[in-house]
């Protein structure tokens, strides 16, 4: 990139730039004209300049040209008209002239605006560009949040720049010379005192605003740190809790804070002070005149007359001249910004854009040995990773890689992967250099794991299907409206030297995935998810999350169907009284009596949580039909209980969390509220009271909790209140309460809820694990399996994947490339958090998975677990950076110490 | 059964028998009620063991893996403790017991009940009370059996 960004701007806007001068040099012509017709208006019709006589007339707008050789052409004669219809033509021309003055700054506004919008798109594309061709050394180095801060923040001001680069000096420039011209014009030696003090402003002011410059940088350089020191506190957090650090953080962020608050104001300080400096210089030419000129005025040696025209002819410079120094300062501070950002973006060994050019053609297949030559590797500190290794892996060979951690098969890894590049020695394919090659062949035909898994804000399924969109193959359709966006998203896009592929686009490659349609693609996914053992995760997540029952009817009725079938299979599996369902008319025992009591989700604000108790038609319901006061009686007696419970254990006991329905601060409050209610019964306990004793009866379950509180009666009553509450509900409370209904599947609960439609016992040892599987057992055979799985792949993974737990992540990263049909897997520990019982299985079924229908990829395993070896044609062994051992399991087994201590 | 009934119980379970009725409360309240079907393991033998039943209904077998197949040892019901060894020490479980009819259990978890004996140490000298009877007895026994086999030789 440029190293000036005034060439910059140049080099990208230059036929603009110049377009636009003419269009201003264009708007001038009315912008003068309305300079003199305010006089001409005044003199003329108003105070009857040529009006004279009665009667008298003139002409308007005669037009004619003086011309060298041809004398005067007379192009328009004028119309003569009298004083009155002079006026009003007058100023009809004026009103004329306003308006195409404003249509001209209009018009002018908006084409600077959108010409520093468009470079300002273009250098932030041009930026980012870069970081995708950074090479991976430089990622060591940067800090995510200071670089998004420079192409976000730094470079912004630019946009606004970029409009009056080159127009704005030339207009002002302009002006202050034609100024300066005309006090010349009056009087050669005042006119030379002026000139003089135009030159000492602009060569004190620049010089004064270096120290400006300097301090702009710090502030600049100080906020990207801030930047990136927000945004390591928002990654480290975790870190920041377990040791107690937040201090230290907060210390160095107020320590920060006060850095830049004491550039700013130093900038502050000396902006001002300059401005008061630019200010006198500029009042000072006008106190030689009054002064010096009056004295020689009235000496008699300079004549008044001229004096008054210099002094009038002065006051049109100052202005553009003040402008115009402005406008350098602004100049200067782009020009320091720009020159931080480009700094950071110069980087060596970038990659070249065809590397990354887009790919026409599917990629042709990798038939060539991929090989290491004499290839040394050093990490960050120069500590030599790997010496002088040069091994070849054949198309279609396996082959494991053993050794301590750190080695050295981690790192010819990484090199394969294009993470490391090479110290010296190369990584070729046949005989091209891997880095050389496009990475629409590196980048497919290879498939590279590593342990550092990385997932993009999105969903499974984005996250899984990410290694595939590689192109927009399909492109997306559009209806006419949309259409001509898109067109005009193109074409701003060219203008902007941005590329126009179409996010919306179908991305998918699924010739890569090997699927011949997209209806198949499924069938792939769930090939792959099997094979990492990640398909029953999914669907634990599918059945945890909800689902809109508008956007797939036809499910939320097999999910009915599968609801009321439910009951059958249980009894049949002998675990009948399992899940206690919702009944209406009917308590369920295994459920609040709160849940009773609403007997539905709550869906708006008035009906959930706290707000019940204030909802004036709840608290009718309740009165009316006197639950209140069986309630009330009912969490007295709770509350009782509770006391006698806990009353003398330590707060921060762990029983506790048994006491579902208070907390231990909340015990004494409770005790004394007993004390305070012996012998006083529901009608004479305050409001509050009322609210803090009934409360806990909502949360009570009978056999989870056993005071022996619920009798037949009670529940009778409960069931009795809901009744009546749900044949009342007023026409505004309709929309905040989803009520319980065996027929209907509800968009507010999850899945597994809504299968079924009730509470799972507390009397059954592990009743949560064994109803999971028996609905799993059950959606398999009645083929809603893949559906539910479907619902699972839309889970948000959160940023950097943090919803899904740190085994899932390893396996996701291991499917996203299993899916991928490469001619080489390079899987460098991939699953190193796993237990090895379960890397064995997943080991094992990946190996399968790929040699289905008759392909045989190579694979390079660096595998945390030597004893997984024999699985593969080949192993590899390496300590201390080189290969000591290369050949067959049982060769090695018999033949080399250091795999011998491996897998012993 | 109610949480008062299932004091009642505990009470006529010789380790808890002198503990006072407050704290057997304490001790129902923080522990599960299972229901298992006629046929269902409690645990097996071998397991490791994290919790303590106390029957309040039904019977269940007591049974031993021996070479020759499963041995029925003895059948604990109404008011009778099982597996209680392994809340107190870190023992495999030594038997397999199984539901002979549909059986209704208090489970008593270990880190529960062990926290219960740190907060009130009067439950915990009556346990110890009871372990060393038990192992008087046991001991007495055995000197019985010592002297019996010494005689017989």
């Amino acid at each position: 990139m440029e190293s000036r960004l005034t060439r910059y701007i140049w080099k990208h806007t230059k036929r603009q730039q110049l377009y636009i001068l003419l269009v201003v040099a264009l708007s001038m012509v009315p912008y003068f004209l309305s300079f003199d017709l305010p006089k001409q208006i005044v003199n003329g019709p108003i105070q009857g300049k040529g009006f004279e006589d009665p009667g008298a007339t003139q002409l308007f707008m005669p037009i004619s040209l003086d011309l060298p050789y041809f004398g005067t052409v007379q192009l328009f004669e004028g119309i003569p008209l009298d004083r009155m219809h002079m006026l009003f033509a007058l100023s009809m021309v004026f009103l004329v002239l306003v308006v195409v003055n404003g249509l001209f700054k209009l018009y002018i506004n908006t084409y600077k605006g959108r010409l520093g919008e468009r470079l300002l798109r273009r250098i932030r594309f041009e930026l980012v560009d870069r970081i995708l061709r950074f090479p991976p050394q430089q990622f060591k180095r940067i800090k995510g949040a200071e670089v998004a801060s420079m192409v976000k923040d730094e470079i912004e001001p630019l946009g606004g720049f970029t409009g009056d680069a080159f127009v704005q000096p030339a207009l002002l420039g302009g002006q202050a010379l034609t100024a300066l011209f005309f006090i010349l014009m009056q009087n050669f030696w005042l006119g030379l005192i002026a000139a003089l003090m135009v030159a000492i402003q602009a060569l004190v002011i620049p010089r004064m605003r270096r120290k400006l410059l300097v301090l702009g940088r710090e502030r600049q350089l100080t906020a990207r740190e801030l930047a990136g020191r927000v945004s390591e506190i928002v990654d480290g957090i975790g870190t920041i809790h377990a040791y107690d650090t937040s201090n230290y953080e907060r210390a160095d962020i107020a320590h920060r804070l006060g850095r830049i608050f004491k550039i700013r104001y130093d900038l502050y300080q000396w902006k001002f002070m300059v401005k008061f400096i630019n200010n006198f210089l500029a009042q000072l030419t006008p106190f030689l005149f009054y002064c010096i000129g009056g004295y020689l005025a009235l000496k008699g040696k300079l004549d008044i007359g001229q004096l008054v025209a210099v002094i009038s002819a002065y006051k049109d410079l100052p202005g553009p001249l003040k402008d115009l120094i402005d406008w350098d300062q602004i100049r200067q501070d782009v020009q320091v910004k720009y020159v931080q950002v480009v700094e950071q973006f110069t980087v060596d060994g970038v990659m070249d854009p065809k590397i990354q050019a887009p790919a026409t053609e599917p990629p042709p297949r990798l038939t060539h040995p991929l090989s290491a030559i004499n290839l040394s590797l050093v990490d960050d500190s120069g500590a030599k990773l790997l010496e002088r290794v040069s091994v070849q892996i054949n198309p279609g060979e396996t082959v494991a890689v053993v050794g301590r951690t750190a080695a050295g098969g981690d790192a010819l890894a990484d090199a394969f992967g294009r993470i490391i590049w090479p110290e010296s020695g190369r990584v070729a394919v046949g005989s091209d250099d891997l880095l050389e090659l496009p990475e629409s062949v590196s980048g497919r035909r290879i498939s590279y794991v590593s342990s550092e898994a990385y997932f993009f804000y999105g969903s499974l399924r984005d996250n899984l299907t990410y290694g595939l969109k590689h192109m927009a193959l399909r492109p997306a359709t559009y209806d006419d409206v949309r259409m001509k966006e898109r067109r005009w998203e193109i074409a701003e896009a060219r203008l902007a030297g941005n590329p126009d592929y179409d996010i919306n686009g179908d991305w998918i490659d699924y010739s890569s995935a090997n699927v011949k349609e997209p209806d198949q693609f499924f069938d792939a996914i769930l090939e792959v998810l099997d094979a990492v053992q990640l398909s029953s995760d999914i669907l634990d997540l599918a059945l945890r999350s909800s689902m809109d029952p508008a956007r797939r009817p036809d499910l939320a009725e097999r999910m009915i169907e599968l609801r009321q079938a439910l009951g059958g299979v249980l009894a049949a599996e002998g675990a009948g009284g399992l899940v206690v369902p919702f009944e209406p008319g009917r308590y369920n025992t295994e459920a609040t009596v709160g849940e009773n009591l609403l007997f539905g989700t709550a869906t708006g604000p008035e009906l959930s949580g706290t707000a019940i108790a204030d909802n004036a038609y709840f608290r009718s319901v309740m009165t009316s039909t006197g639950l209140s006061n069986t309630l009330f009686e009912m969490g007295r007696e709770i509350a009782a209980n509770a006391v006698e419970l806990f009353s003398d254990l330590p707060p921060d006991h762990p029983f506790f969390q048994q006491l579902t329905f208070m907390t231990a601060d909340d015990l004494p409050n409770y005790q004394v509220m007993l004390q305070k209610l012996k012998g006083r019964g529901f009608a004479e306990a305050t409001r509050e009271e009322r609210l803090s004793i009934i409360r806990l009866s909502f949360l009570y379950i009978e056999p989870r909790h056993r005071f022996g509180l619920l009798t037949q009666e009670r529940m009778a009553e409960i069931v009795e209140a809901r009744r009546q509450f749900h044949e009342g509900l007023p026409e505004e409370l309709r929309g905040a309460l989803e009520t319980y209904d065996p027929a209907r599947y509800s968009g507010s609960a999850t899945l597994l809820d809504n299968i079924l439609f009730g509470r799972i016992s507390h009397r059954h040892p592990d009743g949560a694990n064994r109803i999971r599987s028996i609905v799993a057992g059950m959606l398999k055979s009645r083929g809603l399996y893949d559906d539910v799985l479907e619902i699972g792949l839309e889970f948000d993974v959160g940023p950097g994947g943090r919803r899904l737990t740190s085994t899932q992540r390893q396996k996701l990263n291991l499917a996203r490339a299993l899916i991928r049909h490469s001619d080489y897997y390079i899987l460098n520990r991939p699953l190193p958090g796993l237990d090895h019982r379960l890397q064995d299985e997943i080991v094992r079924s990946v190996l399968k998975l790929m040699e289905k229908d008759g392909r045989k990829p190579a694979v390079l395993w660096v595998l945390s677990n030597a004893n997984l070896a024999p699985l593969f044609d080949r192993v590899m062994v390496f300590e201390r950076g080189m290969l000591v051992g290369d050949g067959a399991h049982h060769e090695l087994r018999e033949n080399n110490d250091t795999f011998r201590q491996l897998v012993s | 059964m109610l949480l008062k009934d299932e004091v009642e119980l505990l009470r006529r379970v010789p380790l808890f028998a002198g503990v006072a009725p407050a704290k057997l409360k304490l001790l129902a309240f923080t522990s599960d009620r299972v229901n298992y079907a006629a046929g269902e393991e409690i645990f097996h033998q071998g397991d490791s063991g994290d919790a303590a039943y106390v029957i309040l209904n039904g019977t269940a077998d007591i049974l031993v893996d021996t070479p020759s197949g499963e041995i029925k040892v003895a059948e604990a019901e109404y008011s009778s403790i099982v597996g209680e060894i392994a809340i107190l020490c870190e023992v495999s479980r030594t038997a397999t017991v199984r539901a002979a009819s549909p059986l209704d259990v208090l489970r008593i978890k270990k880190d529960q009940f062990l926290k219960l004996l740190i907060d009130f140490p009067e439950i915990t000298i009556e346990v110890m009370r009871v372990l060393a009877d038990r192992l008087s007895h046991t001991t007495q026994e055995l000197t019985l059996a010592r002297s019996q086999l010494k005689a017989s030789e």
